[in-house]
């Protein structure tokens, strides 16, 4: 289904854009399984609707959103953004959606929210790769409050001008361009704000290859593969991979003096 | 058996079906979103496959009694030779782009690359002296030797697998119990042999000297 009335972004990248059959045909959501072809052939188990997002914890207006009313929480932009998963390749995808803050703003955090934690649905009927050890669901992801509150950070509801598919995180997911793409949890059902750190899904799997930030760093290695170069899909040669994936201007200041090494 | 010929010539092109598959693929641009990561992953897949058939012949053999089994070892073996050589230059050549700086530093630096590479080395000598010519210069016994290193190899090409997975590691514990069940067979002939060695040398003491019993 198309989503109409999309406002333009001066946060898109101009970089060609990744076919949308590869975007959609490509994914990695373990939730379905673990290889990157069956989310897309599996995706009609998942049932986007009806859908409620509950936000809670630390804020002074907590509140389950049903997804018709977060589609419509404010207008919906189109975002062109670059995507570095931390397995070395990349994609540049049209998303749709809105910033994480405005939602934010909404439910007005308390003094003690210094993190955001995201959770997506555990359902093994609908996700039948939950019915695995793989990782410990549900799905939890984390942000800290000011990088949840960075204008890139986008929840998104479509690619391609049209609805999100479900095998990339319907009906709404994050998006955090700057972070390798483990971060941005898809299919959220819960946003919770909290005064610490979320120990993510991803940390428990293995705390020494998978930190709380993320963030795309082409200095610091995956201990068993190196993040200097990543394979854009489309291209056949690989391309140097940029700090914070490029997007420095608007992210870098929020990590002055963090050792990025210590603080993957 | 008067079919072989034939059978081994089967054999030989049922092994090129992997090849001819992503052949196809490319053809009919079926390789998906990252080819190069297909083909990597595809053309390592089947040297695995290969190693662990190569090494099934044996037990296959003894507990079937078709003797001529042994005759398409070489063959597979060397096919298996011949996967990993697509592995390998996919790596240099597609994956890295002769990149000499990144190769080295990946060999060095990531153990499941430098695992997987030293499989790669240590398969070399084994193709090279595949040939009837270089089993009689060698001889049977040296020849033997040397392939056993087979073993390490195949155990190095599962860890190399084992290594690289991100997380779900259930295709390499499938071929590491594979690998594990035909090595355990060759533990237990080997187990069986010295052991029944040993009983007849123990009982063959009395035997010999059977007025000794008397006294």
């Amino acid at each position: 289904a198309k989503l109409s009335g999309l406002q333009k972004s001066s946060f898109s990248v101009t970089d060609p854009l990744t076919p949308y059959k590869d975007v959609t045909s490509y994914n990695n959501f373990y939730e379905f399984d673990t290889d990157k072809s069956s989310p897309a052939q599996m995706a009609g188990t998942l049932n986007t609707r009806p859908w409620t997002v509950a936000v809670e914890g630390e804020v002074k207006r907590p509140k389950v959103y049903d997804i018709e009313d977060l589609l419509k929480l404010v207008p919906l932009e189109e975002r062109i953004y670059r995507l570095r998963c931390v397995e070395g390749w990349s994609m540049v995808i049209p998303w749709v959606g809105f910033s994480l803050s405005e939602l934010i703003k909404q439910v007005e955090p308390t003094g003690n929210a210094k993190f955001v934690e995201f959770t997506t649905l555990h359902d093994p009927k609908q996700f039948p790769g939950q019915r695995s050890g793989v990782l410990d669901w549900p799905y939890v992801e984390g942000l800290r409050i000011d990088e949840a509150m960075n204008p890139l950070t986008l929840m998104a509801v479509g690619l391609y001008g049209e609805v999100l598919p479900n095998q990339n995180g319907a009906p709404v997911r994050l998006v955090v361009p700057w972070k390798y793409g483990f971060k941005s949890a898809k299919s959220i059902v819960k946003i919770r704000f909290v005064s610490k750190p979320t120990n993510s899904s991803w940390m428990k799997a293995n705390p020494r290859e998978y930190g709380f930030f993320a963030n795309v760093n082409p200095n610091v290695d995956h201990p068993r593969w190196s993040q200097a170069k990543e394979r854009r899909i489309g291209e056949f040669f690989k391309r140097e991979t940029l700090m914070y994936n490029g997007y420095g201007d608007q992210v870098a200041r929020m990590y002055a003096g963090l050792d990025l090494k210590k603080y993957f | 058996m008067k079919f072989f010929p034939a059978l081994k010539a089967l054999v030989f092109l049922a092994c090129l079906i992997p090849l001819a598959r992503l052949g196809w693929f490319g053809y009919t641009s079926q390789l998906g979103a990252n080819p190069i990561e297909l083909i990597t992953r595809s053309t390592g897949t089947w040297t695995l496959v290969f190693l662990m058939i190569t090494l099934g012949v044996t037990p296959l053999r003894k507990l079937t009694g078709w003797s001529w089994l042994i005759k398409l070892r070489r063959m597979l073996g060397l096919y298996a030779f011949f996967y990993v050589c697509l592995h390998f230059t996919t790596y240099i050549w597609l994956d890295q782009f002769f990149d000499p700086q990144t190769i080295y530093k990946d060999i060095i630096k990531r153990p499941f690359i430098t695992v997987g590479f030293a499989a790669f080395l240590l398969l070399i000598p084994l193709a090279v002296t595949s040939t009837n010519k270089m089993v009689k210069r060698l001889g049977g016994k040296r020849w033997q030797q040397l392939h056993r290193l087979v073993y390490i190899i195949a155990t190095f090409g599962v860890i190399h697998y084992w290594w690289l997975v991100k997380k779900d590691i259930t295709q390499p514990v499938i071929y590491a119990i594979v690998l594990s069940v035909l090595l355990g067979y060759r533990a237990l002939v080997w187990l069986r042999k010295t052991k029944s060695a040993n009983l007849s040398s123990s009982h063959s003491k009395p035997m010999l000297k059977p007025s000794q019993q008397n006294s």
